[in-house]
């Protein structure tokens, strides 16, 4: 229980200052080790410092920092709150780098749970944590569960079976010595696991989706003909004159981008030059750029003309952009309809950028399309995602430790410490800390006896 | 009237005696069989992976096992010594005459130690409470405490083939009613098996067919005593085998007659997992050709070779054809059969870690009855039975070894928060510090408490101190010395091999690369410390990085088997405690919030309930 933790104190939301708090011995001396300004163990109790969260030389925010040491505190422990300015990614990192760094996630109610422990709140508000602790428990271990997708907790399962042939190899190389039919594992083999480990570490992160929607954001486009009104859309999503806005077609020459946040999550949004058979050279670049940019893109805006009939291209576009998550937007309701019916099934939404219209319903269709529904909700289940975030980097780093102890001829005996404590990290992560479950693997796998 | 009786003389029964017996408690020993005393009728060895440095905890804290094997010795080895210094341990084949001799001479001149012949049958219980036991006949002896370390005896049943007789091992007579005496006082008996390879007369076997596995050439001992009782170049050695296709053969098609698959149908008794006969091994490892097979010495005054990894039940037809398809062993002449033995144990969960139970005040059990196997398990269980029960009469707290200080916290731990459901063996794989519990600083880790307990002399532990000194000198002298980068010394640096120097750097730094040893600074600077103290400044510095990540976990673990519950915490008064956990918690009744966490079934919010609840009810600081 003595142990520091850590975790995001507000709700989550756009725009919104994020509180990270963090309570426990360490606190000082981790949050000292993401921060860069004035030492924090020098500063005096409750006082409130400017400084910058960085991850090594990267600065990550920048952002005001309380200080309080205990006893005076409501956990009745040292204190520290981070107050973060850069939305939900940006908060997100500053807690994956205190994990990192050694805090524990805190569990639901754990602050208050700390605060009655030592002392803080009396015998009528505990009552209310027990009750916290238990109805919320459930909750969250429900949550983290459906949020390990049953295919990365596959991946996580087969990984650590692989680890685990390894590290019981080499337990019973150090329990029956004497065994000259059991196989001995090298450091050569060792090397090998190191390379397969590695890359499944990355082939797993890679495929949390969830993580890179948290992390990076999600890669927005928004293409059409020139004039339909992308720059507007764009600029009513950002609420500012980023792209310039003309009545002439083909204005929007370069790319514009622009980063907005719909409830928290990320979306990093490209607005592109029209599609359109053109002559103009300049304009050519930006059109097959365009083209480019919806193949890699994981949400398609194709903005279409109330006022006009579909052209030749636009119906390719259609067809290009039928197996991408996409949606349709038909933009100048507030002039006559012209346009035919839309041969899709994707979402349609009708909308006047001129006059702000119809924006909130494009906003939640953008939200139900990747179930941000839920991130926005149930702030567990993106706590949970950024704890496996947190192991799995652990586990990374548990990996050099092992390639150290090869490269330094450590014995095999102790590289396989780091070893097995990878296998313990990922087993957090899916909920498997079944402590028989290496005695049992050495008795399954081996003949050994007298 | 005793104030001690111990009822059972093999290896948990004999430190538990000496250990109450030195303590100065009237002691009483009753044995079966005086001459079986500190017998050993499995394997003729001491010793092994984890098994060995429990043996150097033993005499660490001022028990005889160490001791007794040191004077007993056919052949010892260092295993691991290839590999780091966490996992190095001694393995000893141990004669099988002279050890029980050396062991019954130490229990003979031991003052307040009395030893008896006679079978228990019956405890005297008032309340709860033992006040000594009763035997066969009857006749009563009163005492304050009782130790019971039975071994295989409680309604012992060889099996071999398709019979089953009730017998101990050597024909002895077995306890036919004390388990179930004890089942009548609330214990919950299990049952649980084991088996024995054959014995082959020595001069039946063609050795040439054979490969030699020799002694190490250095002298060992498992003692901090350090006495040598051997030489070298004396040492027996063993010889290894390895099953044939025809062997494999036999088996397979004789297997509805081995006891264990089908000659008899009504075993319940769990074997052991670690330990499985060879009708196992074929079995369940049948893409498997061949399994290695050791011929031991059992002793120098009789002919008798051990074959391990041969344990089997079939019939004794059965075993001369596989013993005969052993190559070297084609003309082998059985001297005795192999057999599988069943017997009752006690559920270990219902014990403290003082080994005290929880049944039945002033009771403790230790060894085979609680469901371990192996003379180490059982020596280090009656050890701290015989320390726990003297500090009890003494009004003194028991002493408690937790997880990171010994192989034997290790154990004690596993069994009474765990439980067991085949004969529990030690492994390293069970610690979860091994790198903290190394051969080498046993001495370091429990030496003090042997001192403080009385079993350790004025005389041993003052040679402990200098040892202690002798090691904070050489940190000093290594940290103080330095190696400048002259000509010589790159020249020598060249030869090891290892990079040359850019600056000075200090001996201690210098040892930290893996290619260094003492002889290269030796080479510079005389040390004059003994090899233990080297070895043991050696693995300080080279490993320091994982000793401290080590230290680092177990302070979490320490911090959290500090926070105590309380004997009288009522589970059912906590809401919201999920069912299972509850169950378990009220039977295994874990004495701390880091004990109540290992027990399977107990998760982290159950956990936080507890310390709220603590905190209420008993004002509780965390």
């Amino acid at each position: 229980m003595n142990d520091t933790i850590a975790a995001i104190s507000t709700a989550l939301g756009v725009g919104a200052i994020s509180i990270i708090r963090i309570s426990g011995s360490d606190a000082i001396d981790i949050t000292n080790k993401i921060w860069k300004g004035k030492d924090l163990k020098k500063l005096p109790s409750h006082t409130i410092q400017y400084g910058h969260i960085v991850d090594g030389d990267e600065i990550i925010d920048e952002v005001l920092l309380s200080i309080m040491r205990a006893p005076k505190t409501f956990t009745v422990e040292d204190v520290i709150e981070i107050n973060s300015h850069g939305g939900i990614a940006t908060t997100n990192k500053v807690l994956e780098l205190l994990l990192i760094n050694g805090c524990r996630l805190a569990e639901p109610g754990e602050f208050t749970k700390r605060a009655f422990l030592n002392g803080r709140i009396d015998l009528i508000e505990a009552e209310g944590v027990m009750d916290l602790i238990s109805a919320k428990t459930d909750k969250s271990r429900a949550l983290a569960l459906s949020q390990v997708s049953g295919n990365i907790s596959q991946l996580i399962k087969e990984l650590r079976q692989k680890i685990v042939n390894v590290v019981a190899n080499i337990e019973v190389n150090i329990d029956y010595p004497e065994y000259e039919d059991i196989a001995v594992v090298t450091t050569n083999q060792l090397r090998d696991c190191v390379i397969e480990i590695e890359r499944e570490l990355k082939n797993i992160l890679s495929k949390s989706e969830t993580s890179t929607i948290i992390k990076e954001g999600i890669k927005v486009v928004i293409v059409g003909k020139p004039n339909v009104g992308k720059s507007s859309i764009l600029n009513c999503l950002l609420e500012e004159e980023k792209a310039i806005v003309t009545d002439i077609a083909g204005t929007t020459r370069d790319i514009v981008e622009g980063d907005i946040s719909i409830d928290g999550i990320l979306l990093h949004v490209i607005d592109t030059a029209g599609i359109r058979e053109t002559e103009d050279v300049v304009e050519k670049l930006g059109v097959s750029k365009s083209i480019n940019l919806i193949e890699e893109a994981e949400l398609v805006l194709f903005v279409l003309n109330n006022n006009e009939e579909l052209t030749s291209e636009e119906l390719e576009i259609l067809e290009k952009i039928k197996d991408k998550p996409a949606i349709i937007i038909v933009n100048k309701t507030d002039l006559p309809k012209r346009l035919n019916n839309i041969p899709t099934e994707k979402s349609i939404i009708y909308l006047s950028a001129q006059n702000n219209i119809g924006l909130d319903d494009l906003r939640r269709e953008i939200k139900l399309l990747f179930n941000l529904e839920k991130l926005e909700t149930e702030d567990y289940s993106y706590l949970s995602s950024a704890r496996s975030i947190s192991l799995l980097k652990q586990a990374y780093q548990a990996l050099e430790e092992v390639k150290k102890g090869i490269e330094n001829n450590n014995p095999i005996d102790m590289v396989e410490i780091d070893l097995k404590n990878i296998w313990n990290l990922l087993g957090q992560i899916t909920g498997d800390t079944y402590s028989e479950e290496l005695i049992d693997q050495l008795f399954s796998q081996f003949c050994l006896g007298k | 009237m005793y104030e001690i009786i111990v009822v059972g003389g093999g290896h948990a029964g004999c430190e538990a005696a000496l250990a109450s017996a030195r303590k100065g408690h009237k002691t009483l020993l009753i044995t079966g069989n005086i001459n079986n005393i500190a017998d050993m009728p499995c394997n003729p060895s001491i010793g092994g992976s984890a098994k060995g440095i429990v043996v150097r905890e033993i005499d660490a804290l001022g028990g005889e096992m160490g001791r007794n094997a040191d004077k007993s010795l056919l052949q010892i080895k260092m295993l691991n010594s290839a590999k780091g210094p966490a996992v190095q341990a001694l393995r000893a084949q141990a004669d099988k005459i002279t050890y029980p001799k050396n062991m019954f001479k130490t229990l003979r001149n031991t003052k307040n130690l009395e030893i008896r012949e006679a079978l228990v049958e019956d405890l005297i219980i008032d309340d709860r409470t033992v006040h000594g036991v009763i035997l066969e006949d009857g006749e009563q002896i009163t005492s304050s405490i009782v130790i019971l370390t039975t071994g295989t005896y409680l309604k012992a049943d060889i099996l071999v083939g398709d019979t089953r007789t009730r017998q101990g091992p050597h024909g002895e007579k077995p306890s036919n009613h004390l388990s179930d005496k004890l089942g009548e006082y609330g214990f919950n008996i299990i049952r649980l098996k084991t088996g024995t390879p054959q014995r082959i007369d020595k001069s039946s076997i063609d050795y040439t067919k054979t490969k030699e596995e020799k002694g190490d050439n250095h002298y060992w001992t498992f003692s901090f005593d350090n006495e040598i009782h051997y030489k070298i170049e004396d040492q027996i050695s063993c010889h290894l085998i390895y099953t044939q296709p025809e062997t494999h053969k036999i088996i397979r098609e004789n297997l509805n007659k081995s006891s264990m698959y089908g000659g008899l149908d009504d075993i319940k008794g769990v074997g052991p997992r670690y330990c499985p006969s060879i009708e196992d091994k074929v079995v369940r490892f049948a893409d498997k050709e061949k399994h290695q097979l050791f011929l031991e010495p059992e002793s120098l005054y009789y002919d008798d070779i051990y074959i391990q990894g041969f344990s089997t039940s079939m019939p004794r037809d059965i075993q001369e054809k596989m013993v005969h398809s052993l190559p070297g062993l084609e003309n082998a002449k059985i001297l005795k059969y192999a057999y599988a033995i069943e017997y009752d144990a006690i559920d270990c969960r219902q014990l403290k870690q003082s080994l005290e139970t929880k049944v039945i005040k002033n009771l403790y059990t230790a060894g085979q009855i609680n469901g371990t196997s192996g003379y180490e398990e059982a020596a280090c269980q009656g050890l701290m039975a015989g320390i726990n029960a003297s500090l009890s009469l003494e009004g003194k707290d028991p002493l408690i070894l937790k997880r990171n200080e010994a192989y034997i916290g290790v154990l004690i731990d596993d069994l009474v928060t765990k439980g067991v459901i085949d004969p529990y063996r030690l492994l390293t794989s069970r610690a979860e510090y091994r790198l903290l519990l190394r051969h080498d600083n046993a001495d370091i880790r429990l030496r003090d408490y042997g001192y403080e307990i009385g079993l350790v002399s004025q005389e041993r532990y003052d040679k402990f101190l200098l040892k202690k000194e002798q090691i904070n000198h050489l940190f000093e002298y290594l940290k103080s010395n330095k190696l400048t980068p002259t000509s010589e010394v790159q020249e020598y640096l060249k030869t090891i091999p290892t990079t040359e120097l850019k600056d000075g750097i200090s001996l201690y730094d210098f040892l930290k690369r893996p290619e260094i040893k003492f002889k290269h600074i030796e080479h510079f600077y005389p040390i004059l410390e003994s090899d233990e103290v080297k070895d043991t400044v050696e693995i300080y510095i080279k490993y320091e990085g994982y000793i401290a990540k080590a230290l680092k976990e177990a302070e979490k673990m320490i911090d959290l088997d500090n926070k105590k519950i309380p004997k009288d915490i009522n589970y059912d008064k906590i809401h919201n405690l999920a069912s299972e956990a509850k169950q378990k918690l009220k039977m295994i009744q874990p004495t701390s919030i880091g004990q109540a966490l290992r027990i399977s079934g107990v998760n982290p919010a159950d956990i936080s309930l507890i310390m709220v609840y603590l905190k209420k009810e008993y004002h509780y600081e965390s």
